[in-house]
């Protein structure tokens, strides 16, 4: 088999993840970066991996702690490890651990690596609060203060205002509109409507319930033992008792009025990890592995913010199929991230549309029509949840878990991120 | 020998201690000979003005006196004249007409830690392989060289109290947080600072050492308050001692001596102390299990040509109940290897984990591990009811319930689930290692690692080798089990191995007593008088009753009428008493905490208790215990009477101050205890007929132990 990327053929040979929990619930007094690790620690002993194997790790996270500004370093640090295997930290928004995969297997198909770990995490229960500008001023002034009287002063001059904390907003820097206001914006330009995407949204439940159920889901989910507490071994996010009728009471959260984007049909704020172990082909058979899958492709684009900002995926996709030399039709499973149900829901429009072909990428005919029966088989980020950093991790280790399952030739990841980009991967089973 | 090489620059003699051909630097005669002329030749060098002594081990100081020197004594007066000698020469570092800074890396211990004492100053490395203390009255006797007087002067009386008659050694940042060092610094710069220091000295320095605090002042500082402090001491020792072990004692009065008297007061008072106890039994005794227990680290645990063991980094345990988690936690805090553990149930491994990870949490509460140590070694601990990480096991540990047919069903999969240079252990104490190996494709590398509860805890390990067991798969154990901080002895397997083999008798005599009648408190207090942590029944109690129910079924089995089981404690079972696990025992527990013998006990045995005055009690539990001891060492249970005492003091607490089982069967002397044994058998029953072992003995007059 030939692979698009020059060099040695990347193998997908395992992973798994952390269970993926609303923020503010079970996971919360875990940091991003001891859910990492975690997930991690389960795939040494999953892949029944020799720590000293692995060259260099890539993590993803979007929101890093201060203190631990590169997580993947950290996780690098895990003592079943070596000391000596470099790590970074990777940030491209919610396409992040997608992008930490990329990396490694950029590494591997060099030949500079025979063995990564990639993923990533967040904690979105442990985002960082920061002080006003005026209080963190004051605080600095007083560290570089020589005196007692001139801290006083420094103290006395602290206003009851400046201890308001200010927590970072989910809105783009460069257009101050915040991601549900873009998946509204997309909602109204696109015209899908309150009832799509609450459809969507039921649909990513129950086949998430689904998955979870037959044990599919939680096969990829590393027990998490709270240090106080219960075992949590699946996700928290997914609904078993929802229905449309309940759905259509919630009030749109970004525009009261005349919006349609709720709490139902966007995916929640979630605590959670994901790592997954990528091998060049070679070693994969050396050391006796089977791998899941390989990479076949991977591409990455970009869009003005502020046209309609989680298109992205609509531009990486046909660049992903290209480089596989493949088209949508020969692909037997699709995962596509939800952010938001109507983000979902106009990408697919893009992609069936031959007007959107020809106005935005310049080809005559469509990306291709989207199957409903192979795309998110499991349900989506919206049930399952939406950890910015290590999504990417869950979506290519359950398509990959999938393609296995269904015996599937080809499966297409597509993730929409900040800033306007978007991220496919093509996996190949054999 | 040359074991000093002096170099003077600018004016500060640089004095390498380095002993050749030894890895370890020791005050032996020669050394003391040696230093005798250096001296001189210092105090008559007019280009000298100060003296720096350091050391050219690697990570050693001065280890102490010579042992060896110390166990060749013959009599008190060369005991006298050998501490005397040491004393002179200890103070020659302080009575130099130059000052003398000691430049400490390493372990600095006994006499030389009473030789930097002497010194004018001392600077340590801030390393965990610098320690400093007093061990002495670990072994039975005082520190003599001045140990007991500068110490006290220089830290104050409690703290120094605190460490010697303790016997502590204590780190390089404790010992300078209590001043027994004045400056903590880098290795990379101990000799500059020694220098720098050195040299201020010669030119009139003063260092200033740091006032001891109000509570210093009102214990430490005068005659009043530091009475308090003795009798505070004296009575703690006591308590501890049980009043077995002389030497804390002796210390503290040759403090007290120096104190009220003045130094050499104190001096001569230390010097008399050691020439009596050195040649003591209790000294002997503790100085024997010192070289049992040194030579037992370096026992590869196979007899002749031995391979190497095999480096153990990932380790299963399969079971994550109590000892399964224990064993896991231990494993991660002492070897820190990579522990996954195995259970059926997600809630079981759950408390496994949490189980496991309490141990260290209790080490970083206790301060014994940084926040960091603490974070790096917890992610060593993880679990799950699959067999991942199996794979990748050196070693596994089976923890499980202790049945048979289960053993064997875990075993049988662990087969299939490992690679195929893995040791397959069990951690059972009752059943035996063979059967358990035949579940396997190999039974070649099934072994058992018999630990004892509280593992973290318990000093001792059990490795039981069947006929087939592998000699690599030994070896690999016992190396094992020592990175996990024990002491490991051989057994073959035999049933109850070593330490529940010569417990059995002993606590069926135990239950015998209870039911005619004997009170349990007695029972108890003789064993404790005799000098055992805890009594017997107590024992029972902790160990619990099922448990110790079900092994005296398999001793019983194994080894006949002699330990036919007491059918009180069948009894008690069937009232429900576990022990303390379910607060209800021999005892009486209140929130875990053990009360009073409960009374309705008798009645479960159907006796009234009455007090009788010489019922023999501590001869018929001691000598069921020695009489089983010489039986197993007979039958080769153990390898060596080296390994049969060790593990009886390590395993069951028998008292160190007897030297072991077979210790003390040859103190007794063989022909006294079949003699005793014979009364003990004719008045109590066949079971105590002197073991043929033991009859042969005496009709030789042989010992265990050769004589030393």
């Amino acid at each position: 088999m030939s692979s698009s990327i020059p060099g040695s053929r990347v193998a997908l040979v395992g992973g798994c993840r952390t269970p993926f929990c609303k923020s503010g619930t079970v996971l919360k007094d875990i940091p991003a970066v001891d859910l990492a690790r975690l997930a991690t620690v389960e795939l040494v002993h999953r892949m029944n991996l020799d720590g000293a194997l692995v060259d260099e790790m890539f993590f993803g996270q979007v929101v890093p702690s201060v203190l631990t500004p590169n997580l993947a370093r950290e996780v690098s640090l895990l003592p079943q490890f070596p000391t000596s295997i470099p790590a970074a930290s990777v940030n491209r928004a919610c396409a992040s651990a997608n992008s930490a995969i990329a990396h490694g297997a950029d590494q591997i198909s060099h030949g500079y690596a025979e063995v990564v770990i990639a993923g990533g995490a967040e904690s979105l229960s442990n985002v960082p609060i920061l002080h006003s500008k005026r209080f963190s001023e004051t605080l600095v002034s007083l560290s570089k203060a020589k005196s007692i009287g001139e801290r006083l002063k420094l103290v006395a001059g602290i206003r009851p205002r400046d201890l308001v904390p200010v927590a970072p907003a989910i809105a783009e820097p460069s257009t101050g509109e915040t991601m549900g206001q873009s998946a509204e914006k997309m909602a109204k330009e696109n015209r899908i409507s309150r009832e799509d995407q609450d459809t969507f949204a039921l649909r990513s439940h129950r086949l998430a319930a689904a998955g979870t159920d037959d044990g599919r889901l939680t096969a990829e989910i590393a027990p998490v033992f709270a240090p106080r507490g219960d075992t949590i071994s699946a996700d928290n996010g997914i609904r078993t008792d929802s229905t449309l009728e309940r759905m259509a009471q919630l009030k749109p959260v970004f525009d009261r009025r005349y919006g349609t984007i709720t709490a139902a049909n966007s995916s929640p704020l979630t605590d959670g990890a994901s790592a997954v172990l990528l091998m060049s082909e070679d070693a994969a058979t050396t050391l006796g592995y089977a791998p899941l899958a390989y990479i076949k492709s991977f591409a990455v684009a970009a869009l003005d913010p502020g046209e309609q900002l989680l298109m992205g995926p609509a531009y990486a996709v046909p660049k992903a199929l290209d480089r596989a030399g493949i088209t949508w039709r020969e692909l037997g499973l699709v995962e596509m991230h939800e952010a938001f149900a109507a983000q979902v829901l106009s990408n697919i429009q893009a992609f069936e549309s031959k007007k959107w072909a020809q106005e935005k990428l310049g080809r005559s005919e469509p990306i291709g029509e989207v199957n409903r029966d192979t795309l998110n088989v499991m349900g989506g980020s919206i049930a399952i949840g939406h950890p910015f950093g290590a999504t990417g991790g869950r979506i290519t280790l359950t398509l990959a878990n999938e393609m296995v399952r269904r015996d599937v030739q080809f499966g297409l990841i597509s993730v929409c991120a900040q800033g306007g980009m978007g991220f496919a991967m093509v996996l190949e089973r054999r | 020998m040359n074991a000093f090489t002096t170099e003077t620059v600018d004016g500060i003699a640089r004095v390498v201690f380095d002993l050749p051909q030894e890895p370890v630097n020791k005050i032996t005669a020669g050394v003391r000979a040696e230093l005798d002329v250096l001296f001189n030749q210092l105090r008559g060098d007019a280009n000298v003005r100060a003296v720096v002594l350091i050391s050219g081990k690697p990570e050693n100081f001065i280890a102490g006196a010579d042992i060896d020197e110390f166990v060749r004594l013959k009599s008190s007066d060369e005991a006298l004249q050998l501490v005397r000698g040491g004393q002179e020469l200890v103070n020659r570092f302080g009575q130099l007409d130059k000052p003398v800074v000691a430049a400490i890396h390493g372990a600095c211990l006994g006499g030389g830690l009473e030789a930097a004492l002497a010194c004018a100053y001392r600077v340590a490395t801030d390393h965990p392989k610098t320690q400093l203390g007093q061990p002495e009255v670990q072994l039975g006797i005082v520190p003599a060289a001045g140990g007991c007087q500068r110490l006290p002067r220089l830290i104050g009386v409690r703290a120094a109290l605190d460490i010697i008659l303790a016997g502590k050694v204590v780190p390089a940042r404790r010992a300078y947080r209590l001043g027994m060092v004045d400056e903590l610094v880098h290795p990379a710069i101990l000799e500059q600072v020694a220098m720098g220091a050195a040299r201020r000295l010669a030119d009139g320095w003063k260092p200033k050492r740091r006032g001891r605090g109000v509570m210093g002042a009102l214990l430490d500082g005068n005659p009043l308050g530091r009475r308090v402090v003795f009798s505070q001491a004296e009575k703690q020792v006591r308590k501890r001692t049980g009043g077995h072990y002389p030497a804390p004692l002796a210390a503290l009065d040759a403090i007290r001596e120096g104190l009220q008297r003045g130094i050499d007061a104190g001096l001569k008072r230390e010097a008399s102390h050691f020439a009596e106890l050195g040649l003591g039994d209790v000294s002997r005794h503790l100085v024997q299990i010192f070289f049992a227990t040194t030579a037992l680290k370096k026992d590869v645990g196979i007899a002749g040509e031995a391979p190497a063991s095999k480096p153990v980094e990932n380790l299963t345990v399969v079971g994550a109940g109590f000892m399964g988690a224990a064993i896991g936690g231990t494993a991660v805090l002492r070897a820190a290897v990579d522990v996954r553990l195995r259970d059926t149930s997600i809630e079981r491994v759950k408390a496994g984990v949490h189980g496991a990870q309490k141990i260290l949490r209790d080490r970083l509460k206790r301060r014994r591990l940084t926040k960091y140590e603490y974070r790096r070694l917890e992610a060593l601990i993880s679990g799950g009811t699959d067999w991942a990480g199996f794979g990748r096991a050196d070693v596994t540990i089976e923890a499980v319930f202790e049945d048979l047919d289960v053993k064997q069903q875990v075993f049988r999969e662990l087969d299939a689930v490992v690679g195929d240079d893995c040791v397959l252990a069990s951690n059972t104490s009752t059943i035996p290692i063979s059967r358990i190996a035949e579940a396997t494709r190999h039974p070649e590398r099934v072994i058992g690692m018999h630990f004892f509860s509280p593992v973290e805890k318990m000093p001792l390990l059990e490795v039981i080798v069947t006929e087939q067991t592998a000699p690599w798969a030994t070896v690999t154990c016992v190396d094992f089990g020592r990175r996990m901080g024990k002491t490991v002895i051989v057994v073959r397997d035999r049933p109850g191995f070593w330490v529940n083999r010569i417990l059995a008798p002993y606590l069926n005599e135990a239950g015998r007593m209870i039911g005619e009648g004997v009170p349990i408190e007695d029972i108890d207090k003789a064993m404790k008088r005799f000098g055992f942590p805890v009594g017997p029944v107590t024992l029972l109690d902790e160990v619990g009753l099922d448990v110790a129910h079900k092994a005296s079924l398999v001793m019983h089995q194994a080894y006949g009428d002699r330990l036919t089981p007491v059918v009180g404690l069948s009894r008690m079972l069937d009232a429900g008493r576990l022990g303390r696990k379910n607060g209800r025992g021999f005892y009486q527990y209140d929130k875990g905490k053990r009360k009073d013998v409960d009374q309705s006990v008798y009645e479960v045995f159907d006796v009234d208790p009455r007090p009788v005055p010489d019922l023999d009690i501590e001869k018929r539990l001691v000598f069921a215990m020695l009489n089983e001891a010489a039986q197993a060492l007979d039958e080769e249970v153990v390898r060596s009477p080296r390994d049969g005492d060790i593990g009886a003091i390590f395993g069951i607490g028998f008292p160190p101050f007897r030297g072991g089982p077979l210790r003390h069967l040859d103190d007794l002397g063989a022909a006294h205890v079949v003699e005793t044994l014979e009364r003990l058998a004719q008045a109590y029953g066949d079971r105590m007929t002197p073991a043929p072992i033991l009859q042969d003995m005496a009709a030789s007059n042989r010992r265990f132990h050769p004589t030393t």
